[in-house]
């Protein structure tokens, strides 16, 4: 078999309804890290980030892949898992890359006045994942939390744009965080 | 447990993949923009329109296998609705139920919070009929939506202002009307106004579905919101000035039971679980007797 | 001692029981099949189709017996099947041009190519009960029917082409646009003019018609002509991508309703009829000639007319309301428990008149309001 045709869920109604949770968990709760497994996909994609595509992506959500994920490998397996149609980042529902890849920011849908849930999700590939680093605040987080973002500037900017802003999710290995536009961040 | 394990014929938790994924993300970004009413394209669900059926679909979207599920219609567990909500995702997702608060890993609720407070480890999805706050000041949905984006609420201050004119008090009792993180105003669903200071900050992640009118929104927890008020009238949770004639309980939401043609009545917890464990606690009303 | 309404449960249980007890009724009378339904109350399993999006004459026979004859019930009963159901995709649009006409009248033309063809229609019947009907065996009155109306080979045309060939009347400007689907995403408003045709198409049958009375009496008149009713059937293709051609994938039954209406001029354009435009499922005439109407009358805005303020050109009030199956479920959902509503309604009433009988003097209360 191909690397195309593997790596979906074992059980997809179960596994996919685990995988939403953990990342409804980490969006609804800045800082707070979570493991999604049960999905593969070819590298550079990490098992949370298959996870999240397989659980979110689909033919109604253009998907634009950045850097090194826009490769064949990834774009056959997106075809043949999603659906999702690919596209440039203007259009995108979704973005998948790692966070210099994904650069220029100011180029991803922040939602309307009117409908400011019209906004991309950045699907943010990092090194590591950890509760440390900038300090984050708003909505989902008692007090204060931490975790380790690759900046802190462009999540201050897409969080003074509120209502609008993208929202970001970021994976590791299988380990997933959420940052909604709402979150406060400041540098640690 | 696969779909051929079960009776049902249908998928987990009822909805086909592609409809979950499209609630899914509809809940993600109501938890991105909290109290902001996201547009989903609601299904026709095997129960009536004002029956529950967005809070039906964002549990569907929403359940794990693991999951215990409470569900609860005016508090109570045994409300004929509640009982058939529950048994439908016993049905169609084989998934555990539960009526004891503290059980429960998913709670779908109409008109009620439950008394016991909520943990990080659930969440609370509402049954909304209604979920425009605005839409009884203006009905045109063009309209309303013009308002959110403006942030101009100056008809709802006119609305609670004339309430204070004529009936020198805010005349809403229910779906009282709620400042979402200093942003949205937003409709809490018909729960009694006894309940919104537990929105606030509360613990567990709460979720709003509206079938009909096709929205859906979210306090993400630990979220502030503030009950509309006026500095001289302030926001008060009232409820009936008794104790729970059954557990004794001063603090809970009462229903008011008529027992007689001439006048005679009781007043009992609308919460049903708080109710019944209090009891078994060893608490005892003016009128109940010892468990 | 009251003990909170327990046994929910098992009240719903016996419910459910005494339901199918009461949908059969007298056993002694023999069972309605759904064969039956479907061929002799058709034009209840035409609504059932054309308000459930679905069309299965079956599928709409077999609802009707289930909900005992409640149509809205059984539109329901549909509604929730068919989202359960997967897309393998859609159809080209259906050329209704090419309709072999069951029936097709204008009332704008005494004849025209094609002719006018009165088909199954109540239109000239006496509205007396026939009692014929009500006798075991009436099927034999059938009998003595002429053999069903052969369906004329000859072509026949849209009316409304006759009036294109000189100008007289607006044109559609053919799109390839993709039209909306309000079942697959939410309504947004103001709504073209595919997805308002859509909404409309499922709407209510009685909010339609009484909607269109309206605009009859006064509320947004239009000077609506029927330019041409046409039913018949149609043949559904699709394109298929591995063949590369479209294949026919059957037939179905369908009402066409074209209204000929008040003409429209300005300084540059010469005057021009417009037109209103309704198309259901099966036989459904007042549905078809309801949906022009009101498709006209919302229509006002593009047309650049001056708005009424009325009800049928309200595209909002008309769209939010249509479907019945929205309706029914939210009116009949105030049957449910309130009691926690009704309660905190009780307690501000209680207060706000335990106040007002505190304050007899208040500055904005009249005097007879505090006297006993």
């Amino acid at each position: 078999m191909t690397v195309a045709l593997t790596g979906a869920f074992a059980d997809p109604p179960r596994d996919a309804a685990r995988a939403f949770r953990g990342a409804l968990r980490a969006l609804s709760r800045p800082g707070t890290i979570v493991t999604l497994a049960g999905a593969a996909g070819p590298a550079p994609l990490s098992p949370a980030a298959a996870a999240l595509l397989l659980t979110l992506a689909d033919a109604t959500t253009p998907l634009h892949l950045a850097g090194a994920h826009d490769c064949a490998a990834l774009r056959d397996w997106v075809r043949f898992h999603c659906g999702a149609p690919l596209t440039g980042a203007e259009d995108a529902a979704f973005a998948l890359g790692t966070w210099p890849a994904l650069a220029p920011l100011d180029r991803y849908r922040i939602g309307t006045p009117d409908y400011p849930d019209r906004a991309a999700t950045l699907i943010v590939e990092v090194e590591d994942l950890t509760p440390d680093g900038a300090r984050l605040s708003g909505p989902g987080i008692r007090g204060q939390a931490r975790l380790s973002l690759p900046e802190t500037a462009a999540f201050r900017a897409n969080h003074d744009l509120f209502p609008l802003g993208w929202d970001c999710f970021l994976t590791a290995g299988e380990r997933l965080a959420g940052l909604p536009r709402s979150t406060q961040v400041e540098a640690a | 447990m696969s779909p051929g394990d079960s009776d049902s014929p249908y998928n987990f938790a009822y909805l086909d993949e592609d409809t979950k994924r499209m609630i899914r993300r509809a809940i993600l970004k109501g938890v991105a923009v909290p109290g902001y009413q996201v547009p989903f394209a609601s299904r026709e669900m095997p129960m009536p329109y004002g029956w529950g059926t967005g809070g039906v679909q964002v549990t569907a979207a929403c359940l794990v296998p693991e999951d215990r599920l409470k569900v609860i219609d005016q508090g109570a567990d045994d409300t004929t609705n509640a009982v058939s909500i529950r048994k439908f995702f016993e049905r169609t997702a084989g998934i555990a139920t539960t009526e004891t608060t503290t059980e429960a890993s998913l709670i779908q609720t109409r008109h009620r919070i439950p008394e016991t407070p909520l943990t990080e480890d659930q969440i609370l999805v509402y049954q909304v009929p209604i979920p425009e706050p605005l839409r009884f000041l203006e009905p045109r949905e063009t309209e309303t939506r013009k308002m959110h984006a403006l942030e101009d609420y100056g008809l709802m201050h006119v609305k609670l202002y004339e309430d204070i004119a004529r009936h020198g008090a805010i005349a809403t009792s229910y779906a009282y009307p709620v400042r979402v993180g200093d942003r949205y105003v937003m409709d809490p669903s018909p729960i009694p106004k006894f309940d919104n200071p537990k929105l606030s900050d509360n613990a567990a992640l709460q979720l709003f579905g509206a079938g009909r009118e096709q929205r859906i929104y979210a306090l993400p927890p630990y979220t502030k919101v503030v009950s509309l008020d006026f500095e001289d009238h302030p926001f008060q949770a009232t409820k009936a000035e008794h104790d729970c004639d059954l557990c004794g309980a001063s603090d809970s939401y009462l229903d008011e039971v008529i027992l007689d043609d001439r006048g005679g009545r009781m007043f009992v917890c609308s919460d049903t679980d708080f109710c019944t464990r209090r009891r078994a606690a060893g608490h005892v009303g003016c009128l109940g007797e010892p468990a | 001692m009251y003990v909170a309404v327990k046994g929910g449960e098992r009240a719903i249980d016996a419910a459910h029981a005494l339901l199918a007890e009461e949908r059969r009724g007298d056993t002694a009378i023999a069972e309605l099949s759904v064969a039956q339904i479907r061929e002799q109350l058709r034009l209840a399993v035409n609504r059932v189709m054309a308000e459930g999006s679905l069309y299965d004459p079956d599928l709409a026979a077999l609802a009707i017996k289930q909900a005992r004859g409640d149509l809205i019930e059984a539109i329901f009963l549909i509604r929730a099947y068919r989202t359960t159901l997967p897309r393998f995709g859609a159809s080209r649009p259906v050329d209704t041009g090419k309709m072999a006409c069951l029936r097709r009248i204008s009332a704008t033309f005494k004849d025209a190519p094609g002719g006018q063809v009165l088909g199954p229609t109540f239109d000239y019947t006496h509205r007396l009960l026939d009692f014929k009907l009500m006798a075991e065996g009436g099927a034999e009155t059938a009998a003595e029917a002429p053999e069903p109306a052969s369906v004329d080979p000859a072509p026949m045309p849209h009316i409304a082409e006759f009036l294109n060939r000189d100008g007289l009347i607006e044109t559609d400007a053919p799109s390839d646009a993709e039209p909306g689907d309000l079942t697959r995403n939410p309504m947004q408003l103001p709504a073209d003019r595919a997805l308002r045709m859509q909404a409309l198409t499922r709407g209510d049958e009685g909010f339609l018609l009484s909607l269109a009375y309206s605009t009859q009496r006064g509320y947004g008149r239009t000077h609506a002509f029927v330019g041409e009713l046409r039913i018949g059937m149609v043949e559904v293709e699709m394109e298929i991508p591995e063949l590369g051609f479209a294949v026919t994938v059957g037939e179905i039954e369908l009402t066409e309703c074209e209204t000929v209406n008040q003409f429209q001029g300005s300084k540059t354009e010469p005057p021009q009829f417009t037109k209103g435009y309704g198309l259901v499922f099966g036989q459904s005439e007042r549905k078809a000639i309801s949906l022009s109407l009101v498709d006209r009358a919302l229509r006002w805005q593009e047309l650049g007319e001056e708005g009424q303020g009325v009800p049928a050109q309200d595209q909002e009030f008309v769209l939010m309301h249509a479907d019945n199956v929205q309706a029914t479920g939210f009116l009949e959902h105030i049957k449910l428990p309130h009691y926690v509503d009704f309660q905190s309604e009780l307690e501000l009433i209680r207060k706000l008149r335990a106040e007002a009988q505190a304050a007899p003097a208040r500055a904005d209360s009249p005097a007879e309001e505090t006297a006993e």
